[in-house]
């Protein structure tokens, strides 16, 4: 049982923020890094980025968007509440070094996991330009702490209600013709948006670095169902990834993939709410 | 009255339950050490009164006697010793000479027989009446389970065979023949004493036949139901070669099941040694070790990767073949012996083997994590959605219940026309299990060899079989097609024929040219076995391991090439069995226990 210390709603409670206690996974867990949450015997098992950790307090951050069922009991949990299962940490860290100058590109719920990275990144010296986007102003999440930790910020929504009116290419377009020297990119999101980041840093050649969010049931590698076509070979996103070089990602399949159980979730989420 | 010559003279090969003709109670016992059996029956001659011991095939006059009586004198009397009342008839008579002869009853074929012996002492008549005769020839046959209807069971998930009943048990252990030295046992990984249970039953004490098999195995009523049986210990049954052997797994698992119905025997703590074993992995294997390490008196913790306790027996294993009650009950047994057991942990990740012993304090370690890397084909289309590895479709159905869905909240795969890839026992609980799901037209099954070869257990290729699944034998799938959408089509197979054998011993399939053909399906599940995983591997690099990434061991030991570290199972040998599991988690308990005590 992993209780829920700590709990804050925000983008007009679309987007929840936990910490839970789970210290033997706090005293482990590195930026890239999940962890899989059953929230009930019934449940399933799905994965969630942790955003960050507390080593001294034994205490790890999850932050997530309400899309499905599981998400919305997880949402209705109190504090002190328990999560009946936290499997982790899961995953390869991500390969972090001095690049020089970084783009950190993150939108909706994916900034969160950005935040992690970019922290890190930041501390190593790099020189950090963040672009995050979400559909409209309230969904826009952690610009405070993304400010903090970057050189420069810059904000889009689709629907123009804050910062840019556009999406995060846009921006990244803009950023990589204006400045020649930039040696990577961290893109972290839903799949179109870094599908489209991956497509605008082909030309220049900017290496890039995406995190997948393919469908996982353990998480340990024993189901494969979680694989996805790297550079032209089958990876395990749970194993292998789920950090991977953006060029050689094969998004069809991914998409393809994140759609297989679409009318089983709609289904099953039809059915809580009778 | 029936003439003398009606009576039969035989030479019967088994030995005989005997009755009392009046109170119907045995006659039969057992020395205590020896623990062979005999006929006790009381005498009396000049006046004395004494114990007359026979021998179970009842075709000597005397194995014993307590009173002295000369050769060629005949016993004034032979009466039962629990109620006195006389054996001796006056209608007949012995047919070497005119003795007095007295009459028992001996089972056959669940009824009861007069069967006559000479009381003269030295005479070696013996007998039955002539129209009798055909009930001791006639052999009892294998009893069989009751089933579960091939067209009901595919509706739901419970267990398909539902059984022995009682004196169906009691016939089958008549059948054993309690050999001087029995076959079975070496046969057994385990080496369960099958003999001894099997007499145990013979006496109507399955309490005892429990206790008995529990001594060497501490999961029974999971090995009675998954065990391949028919090439171990029922291969080298004696009455194998002229008839079907005795049902040893059958009886293994009525026996456990009348245990579990009647009430589990915790027995005492073994007094502690202080010392703490970790067992990575809480499938067969590391419960096997957990127990035994129980025994010999060090603490255990077992360490498992997902939320619940049991391994394959849990994830693989569907329901209708092990109800995951009997999973749950054994575990909960090891449980109040004092196993500690902890979820949610996958060494490698949270923990590494090292730390295990540097932050954890444990003394010895044992990996148990089993063969949990799904393989693929490499062909064309594989990656498609709709394709599954067994590992997922089973884990998903059983582990998550997604049968139940959306009782249960994991998404259950669906195919109208679904086809299984793999020949082994995982392909046919994948095919059974898509059978019985909501939505399922057809079932086929791929397999490359010919259905000799397929590694299945027999019972689970007959069940498959009868509930309808379709075989396509000597055929490999070459591609996987996919419509417009990217949704699974079908698969387009190439005909097989078996070559010169191969490594393994088995012929090695080859491909006919241009017999190419398609199957329509709208799901694919893989079952064609698993590899070994690297999450554990991850922290710890310096571990020896083979060729195809599994853990070099010394075979006798389970020693791994690290001090300390042991490992069996699946993560040694590929996938296997459960009891060669369970075995392997035997012979490395030995090794550790030595080890323990000597630090």
């Amino acid at each position: 049982m992993y209780p829920v210390i700590e709990k804050t709603l925000i983008a007009e409670n679309t987007i929840c923020q936990f910490t839970v206690k789970a210290p033997e996974i706090a005293r482990k867990v590195l930026p890239g890094q999940f962890v899989i949450v059953k929230a009930t015997n019934e449940g399933e098992r799905i994965p969630l980025t942790v955003a960050d950790k507390n080593t001294e307090e034994g205490t790890i951050t999850l932050i997530f968007q309400v899309i499905g069922k599981t998400t919305a009991i997880l949402r209705n949990l109190g504090i002190g509440e328990n999560i009946k299962d936290v499997v982790g940490p899961l995953g390869k860290p991500t390969h972090l070094e001095n690049f020089g100058t970084v783009v950190c590109v993150g939108g909706g719920t994916g900034i969160a996991i950005l935040h992690h990275l970019t922290k890190a990144l930041y501390e190593m010296g790099n020189e950090i330009i963040s672009i995050i986007g979400a559909r409209t102003k309230s969904l826009i999440i952690m610009e405070k702490e993304m400010g903090l930790i970057s050189h420069q910020l810059l904000v889009c929504t689709d629907d123009g209600s804050y910062g840019t009116r556009g999406f995060v290419t846009d921006l990244l377009k803009d950023v990589i013709s204006k400045r020649q020297d930039v040696k990577q990119i961290v893109a972290i999101g839903p799949t179109p948006m870094m599908r489209a980041c991956v497509e605008t840093a082909k030309n220049p050649y900017i290496p890039i670095l995406v995190s997948l969010n393919p469908i996982m049931l353990d998480g340990t590698g024993m189901c494969g169902v979680c694989r996805c076509t790297v550079g032209g070979k089958t990876k395990f996103a749970c194993v292998d990834g789920p950090d991977f070089d953006g060029h050689e990602v094969d998004f069809d399949e991914l998409d393809k993939r994140l759609r297989m159980y679409l009318i089983q979730e709609r289904e099953s989420l039809l059915s809580s709410i009778k | 009255m029936n003439s003398i010559t009606d009576f039969k003279y035989i030479k019967y090969g088994s030995k005989l339950q005997t009755y009392c003709p009046n109170c119907h109670r045995g006659l039969n016992k057992k020395y205590p050490q020896k623990g062979t059996e005999f006929v006790e029956v009381g005498i009396e001659y000049s006046g004395n009164k004494g114990k007359l011991k026979l021998s179970p095939y009842l075709n000597i006059f005397d194995v014993e006697l307590t009173i002295d009586m000369p050769e060629g004198t005949t016993a004034e009397d032979i009466f039962c010793p629990y109620c006195s009342q006389s054996f001796i008839v006056d209608t007949r008579k012995c047919e070497l000479g005119d003795h007095k002869i007295a009459k028992i009853y001996v089972s056959a074929y669940s009824r009861l027989l007069p069967f006559y012996i000479c009381a003269q002492k030295g005479c070696t008549w013996h007998g039955l009446e002539k129209e009798d005769e055909g009930w001791l020839k006639i052999r009892i046959p294998r009893q069989k389970m009751t089933e579960q209807d091939p067209y009901m069971r595919i509706m739901n998930f419970d267990e398909v065979p539902l059984g022995l009943r009682m004196e169906q048990a009691a016939l089958e252990a008549y059948r054993c023949m309690q050999c001087q030295k029995p076959m079975c046992i070496e046969g057994c990984p385990v080496n369960i004493d099958i003999k001894e249970f099997i007499g145990c039953i013979r006496e109507n004490d399955m309490i005892g036949a429990i206790r008995k098999i529990k001594e060497t195995n501490s999961l029974p009523a999971i090995c009675g139901r998954v065990c391949p049986q028919e090439i171990q210990c029922e291969a080298k049954c004696i009455l194998g070669r002229s008839e079907e052997p005795v049902a040893i797994g059958n009886l293994e698992r009525f026996v456990a099941d009348y245990e579990r119905a009647m009430g589990v025997h915790i027995p005492p703590k073994c007094p502690r040694t202080g010392k703490k074993v970790a067992v990575i992995g809480s499938g067969p294997s590391g419960l096997t070790m957990a127990s035994e390490m129980l025994k010999c008196g060090h603490d255990v913790v077992v360490y498992e990767a997902l939320h619940e306790l049991g391994g394959v027996l849990v994830y693989g294993i569907p329901e209708f073949r092990l109800p995951k009650e009997i999973v749950r009950q054994e575990i909960d047994y090891l449980k109040k012996l004092g196993v500690v057991f902890k979820t949610n942990h996958v060494i490698g990740k949270i923990y590494t083997v090292k730390e295990l012993f540097e932050e954890l304090n444990f003394n010895a370690v044992y990996i148990a994590t089993g063969a949990g890397l799904p393989k693929f084909m490499g062909i064309p289309g594989e990656n498609a959605p709709g394709v599954f590895s067994a590992n997922e479709y089973l884990t998903r159905m059983n582990l998550m219940k997604a049968y139940m869905f959306p009782r249960y909240d994991t998404p259950n795969p669906r195919g109208r026309r679904v086809s299984v890839v793999g020949g082994g026992n995982v392909a046919m609980d994948c095919a059974r299990t898509a059978l019985r799901s909501p939505g399922t037209e057809k079932v086929s099954l791929v397999y490359r060899r010919s259905r000799d070869e397929m590694p299945a257990r027999k019972e689970e290729i007959v069940h498959a079989e009868h509930e309808g699944i379709e075989f396509h034998i000597l055929t490999n799938p070459v591609s996987i097609n996919q419509d417009k959408r990217g949704n699974v089509s079908s698969i387009t197979c190439i005909k097989m024929k078996l070559g010169e054998p191969d490594d393994s011993g088995r012929r090695k399939p080859v491909p006919i040219e241009g017999s190419e053909y398609e199957i329509g399906c709208d799901m694919v599940v893989i079952a064609i076995g698993t590899g070994p995983n690297e999450v554990l591997f991850q922290g710890t690099q310096e571990m020896k391991r083979n060729k195809w990434g599994y853990i070099e061991v010394d075979p006798s030991t389970g020693r791994t090439s690290l001090d300390g570290v042991w490992a069996g199972g699946d993560i040694v040998t590929g996938s296997a069995t459960v009891i060669l599991a369970m075995g392997a988690a035997k012979e490395a308990a030995a090794d550790i226990d030595e080890y323990l005590r000597k630090s």
